[in-house]
């Protein structure tokens, strides 16, 4: 339960970073802010200033001060803190979209599969042995490189190039194995069941069943799955944006703050620490509230000590 | 019919046995003051429901029992030693070698990945000194023993190579791999078909022959007790309700839930259209009544059986309020019923 | 089980063949997308790219076009990067791999002794304190970004801390073993700690699950009736059929891991592995190598999905009759 009051303490706080920005901190944190000044300890400071060797410019370090540059700033001038706020929106934003995306495609094509078997089977399964067989990060590259530079016009669908969405589809998409084989595993067995041959029995139709017999005994490992998928499609996103192949600017998310902060990590280390400081404690409070979860709904788990 | 067991000199001898979990819900008392006697070479049966705490009393006893919510109590002594609150390592050098157990599932009882010479022979070379050669020689004797066509090849399968009644030999042999003076069965027999169930139970009796050993037989079949049984122990909801002689708990049963359980036992010979039931549920652990604990479902039932009938006899022992007059009179008056219908 | 290991044989084949096909139609056949511009690259002068359309067949039909590529890319080994213009990109992979199998094999080393380790001690001890600590530890392991972790390192060694407790780390990079195995050791140490924490996390949780519940199965009973000690029972019972499982998994993500999937790492410790190949390949969209990369990559989680099916007809005897 600590999982979860840390994670809606992070949720809010990154809900908040529009408020935060403009009337806490007064900047924005989008632009370059390269000439700008602040107030510290009651003297005028430059926020970038020039190295003691006078060749380039180094940001200034953390102020400890909530209202304003209170991680200090990258080397656009721009406010860390507030950027961090935003990113995690961002990143939030794209795990948790991402997730339910794959966890919806993925139970439905899991249920479908292990459901009608023959030929609708084998066929969706080879499909996920290949997805699957793909390394994921290769995949997911791959995919993004190619459709990043031009977007995706597919029919109906056009997605703009530097839109959110492609990342959030992608992610989505390459887990989709991930998620679909261990439900369509459960299905299969499921099926096997007399509650279930008895429902066929009885002539219920295929729909019925699914919705009434199946559903019902599969959505405690998609409620399982869930928390762990934002995880790692939060993972994954990061990876991505550190590469640049994944939310593109002006959005922020935290991989990009981590890719801005490398020129200054030993100069100015917070920029990149703290994105990954962020990154580790939301991604550790889901596994903990995943885990959690399986715990609740697993039956045995109170047996642990006994014969 | 081996005579009646000597009672000072018991194999082992349980006093007062009462074990309890607790539970978020409360406390469970699954075993609530259990006593009896195993002597040598005898087969006691114990009968009763699910959850009328007939195998975890066993469990208890050699230290099956891991949950650290459990509290065990009373006097359990083994050839004159007390072993209740023995530690692990010490009720190890008893457990598999002394005292050995078997259970219900003869599918999941063996471990896959090993054969099942292996197996066997892990067990003896750890309570003996013979080598892997010798050990090995030994566990092929003891599969011809139970019954294995073609020990010396079968001894080097793995357990899925082998039927459920074929996988059962196998744990009965690894149980006797030490020669055990007392061996627990908790339903043995329960998750095989009717002809292999036969074939088990004869197999054990000989073998309890052959190796001198006791067996406490645990089961919810009156029809098994029937066969087996030297002795018989009805419990029900943890406690015992009568312990006697097969033969005078089945020709003259003393408690109203025994008459219910035999009459729950469909005979041939009798005309009887249809089975008798007893009335109502398995009584839940967590509310287990105030007084006796049948008395929800019993049909005799009167205001003295607000309070707990102590377990109280002569040989055969019965925990029931009613009085003999009324016991054998109503006994009558259901086997009567039960012939003319 | 002969058969059963050349069925798995063709399904790899094939599914070797899917995946080619899938790599070619995200590089050349996507909506939208001019394949002879991707190829020559973001800088290629008119020149170029007619050679590429010519090349590369991309006037003839899409079967034939993909022919062609798999010609250029495995028969002939000719295939050409258009960034470095005429570097040969097979050559290139095949330099990068060592490095990479170095980075792999000693940080899988690693992670199996302390994932085995920590999952056994605390399976071993569940419910008293050790227990959580280190399922605790595996789930920070887990969450964190492995290139971030990576970042991390380099900045308490080479920077924060590099003149008193770490003066002894090199500078970021690879020396090959043939020059000296201890530079070499001595530079993929940290790589391989920092590759190693996040599968050592995975591995511990895994297990430990696993073995909690062999603990909780019936022939599990059956052990400690036969007056087996605990240790025994966990080692040699539980473990044993948990082994199963854990193989599995490693074989994959071995498998993963040498075609490339540690690129995070590499780039982040500098290491010129084929991660770090694919890495700047992406970077300068020089799509032949990319290709390349993604194929080898491919090929090595194929090959180890085949070997772990294979084996596991080893672990488990259930399996073999199936």
């Amino acid at each position: 339960m600590a999982g979860l009051a840390v994670l809606v303490f992070v949720v809010t706080i990154c809900l908040l970073a529009p408020v935060y920005a403009s009337h806490i901190a007064h900047v924005n944190p989008f632009t370059s802010n390269v000439q700008g000044t602040t107030t510290i300890h009651g003297k005028v400071v430059a926020v970038l200033q020039t190295n003691t060797l006078g060749i380039g410019v180094t940001p200034i370090g953390p102020t400890w001060d909530l209202s304003h540059y209170f991680l200090g700033a990258d080397n656009q001038g721009r406010d860390v803190f507030a950027r961090l706020l935003y990113g995690g929106r961002t990143s939030l934003l794209i795990g948790s979209l991402s997730a339910l995306i794959c966890v919806v495609v993925a139970s439905l094509l899991g249920v479908i599969a292990g459901y009608f078997g023959g030929v609708v089977d084998w066929i969706l399964s080879r499909i996920f042995d290949i997805v699957w067989a793909f390394p994921i990060y290769l995949l997911a590259i791959s995919l993004s490189v190619v459709l990043l530079t031009s977007g995706l016009n597919l029919g109906p669908i056009h997605i703009g190039p530097g839109s959110m969405m492609l990342p959030i589809l992608i992610i989505a998409m390459v887990f989709v194995p991930y998620v679909a084989r261990p439900l369509r595993g459960i299905v299969l067995s499921l099926r096997e069941r007399e509650f279930i041959q008895a429902a066929i029995g009885s002539g219920a139709s295929d729909a019925r069943i699914i919705l009434k017999e199946i559903l019902p005994n599969v959505t405690p490992s998609i409620i399982v799955f869930f928390p762990l998928m934002v995880a790692f499609n939060m993972l994954t996103e990061s990876a991505l944006s550190f590469l640049s192949i994944g939310v593109q600017p002006p959005n922020a998310s935290w991989g990009t703050i981590i890719n801005d902060g490398l020129g200054l990590l030993y100069t100015r280390p917070w920029v990149a620490m703290a994105p990954g400081i962020m990154i580790v404690i939301t991604a550790g409070s889901l596994n903990i509230l995943g885990d959690g979860a399986r715990d609740a709904f697993d039956p045995k788990a109170k047996l642990r000590g006994s014969i | 019919m081996p005579e009646s067991p000597d009672t000072t000199d018991a194999l082992l001898e349980v006093e007062d046995l009462r074990v309890s979990f607790a539970t978020r819900g409360g406390v469970i008392k699954a075993v609530d003051g259990l006593s009896m006697r195993v002597g040598r070479k005898e087969v006691v049966g114990i009968v009763g429901e699910s959850g009328s705490g007939k195998s975890v009393s066993m469990y208890s006893i050699i230290g099956l029992l891991r949950d650290p919510n459990v509290s065990i109590t009373g006097s359990v002594k083994f050839q004159g030693r007390e072993i209740l609150g023995l530690s692990d390592k010490e009720l190890r050098t008893i457990r598999g070698r002394d005292i050995a157990m078997i259970f219900q599932d003869p599918m999941t009882a063996l471990t896959p990945v090993y054969t099942v010479g292996w197996q066997i022979t892990e067990q003896i070379r750890t309570h003996t000194d013979l080598t892997k050669h010798q050990a090995q020689a030994r566990a092929i004797d003891l599969l011809a023993e139970v019954g294995i066509p073609d020990p010396a090849r079968r001894v080097n399968q793995y357990p899925h190579e082998f039927s459920g009644g074929m996988r059962q030999r196998v744990v009965i042999a690894m149980a006797l791999s030490c020669n055990p003076k007392l061996l627990i069965a908790d339903e043995p027999t329960t998750a095989l078909d009717v002809t292999t169930q036969a074939q088990i139970l004869e197999l054990m009796k000989k073998l309890q022959e052959t190796y001198d050993s006791s067996i406490v037989l645990i089961t919810h079949d009156m029809g098994v007790i029937s066969e087996m049984a030297d002795r018989v122990v009805v419990m029900y909801a943890g406690r015992p309700v009568e312990i006697g002689e097969r033969r005078e708990v089945i020709r003259q049963p003393l408690h109203p839930y025994t008459w219910g359980l035999l009459g729950a036992v469909p005979r041939v010979e009798t005309k009887r259209s249809r089975l008798v039931t007893i009335p109502g549920n398995p009584v839940s652990p967590l509310n287990i009544p105030a007084g006796c604990a049948f008395g929800p479902r019993c049909a005799y039932r009167f205001d003295q059986c607000d309070e707990r009938p102590p377990i109280t006899g002569e040989g055969h022992l019965d925990a029931c309020w009613l009085s003999s007059e009324q016991k054998v009179d109503l006994r009558r008056k259901i086997q009567e019923v039960t012939v003319e219908s | 089980m002969f058969s059963f290991v050349v069925r798995r044989v063709i399904s790899a084949v094939l599914v070797m063949f899917a995946i080619s096909v899938l790599v070619f139609l995200i590089f050349f056949a996507t909506p939208g997308v001019d394949p002879a511009a991707r190829i020559a690259g973001r800088s290629a002068t008119p020149q170029v790219l007619a050679q590429v359309k010519h090349e590369f067949g991309l006037d003839r039909p899409l079967p034939v076009r993909y022919a062609l590529m798999m010609e250029h890319l495995f028969i002939k080994q000719d295939l050409t990067s258009y960034v470095n213009i005429g570097d040969p990109v097979v050559p290139q992979i095949m330099a990068a791999a060592p490095v990479t199998i170095s980075l792999v094999l000693g940080a899988s080393v690693i992670w199996l002794l302390v994932g085995v380790a920590g999952g056994v001690v605390a399976a071993a001890n569940r419910g008293k304190f050790i227990d959580p600590l280190i399922m605790f530890l595996g789930i920070a392991a887990i969450s964190v970004p492995a290139y971030w972790l990576g970042e991390v390192v380099n900045l308490i060694t080479q920077s924060k801390l590099h003149s008193s407790v770490f003066s002894w780390v090199p500078q970021s990079g690879y020396v090959s073993p043939s020059v000296s195995i201890g530079q070499w050791a001595l530079h993929l140490l940290f790589p391989w700690l920092t590759l190693a924490a996040l599968y050592a996390g995975i591995y511990a949780r895994v297990l430990r699950a696993e073995l909690v519940n062999a603990l909780n199965e019936d022939y599990v009973r059956t052990a400690r009736a036969k007056g087996l000690s605990e240790r025994r029972i966990l080692l040699r019972h539980a473990l044993r059929c948990s082994l199963i499982s854990i193989v599995s998994l490693f074989g994959l993500d071995f498998g993963a891991l040498i075609g490339g999937a540690a690129l995070l790492t590499e780039v982040v410790f500098g290491l010129p592995g084929v991660g770090q190949l694919t890495y700047t390949s992406l970077q300068n969209l020089d799509l032949p190598v990319i290709m390349g990369c993604v194929m080898y990559g491919a090929f090595f989680v194929v090959l180890a999905n085949m070997v772990v099916d294979i084996l596991y007809g080893f672990l488990d005897p259930r399996v073999r009759l199936a």
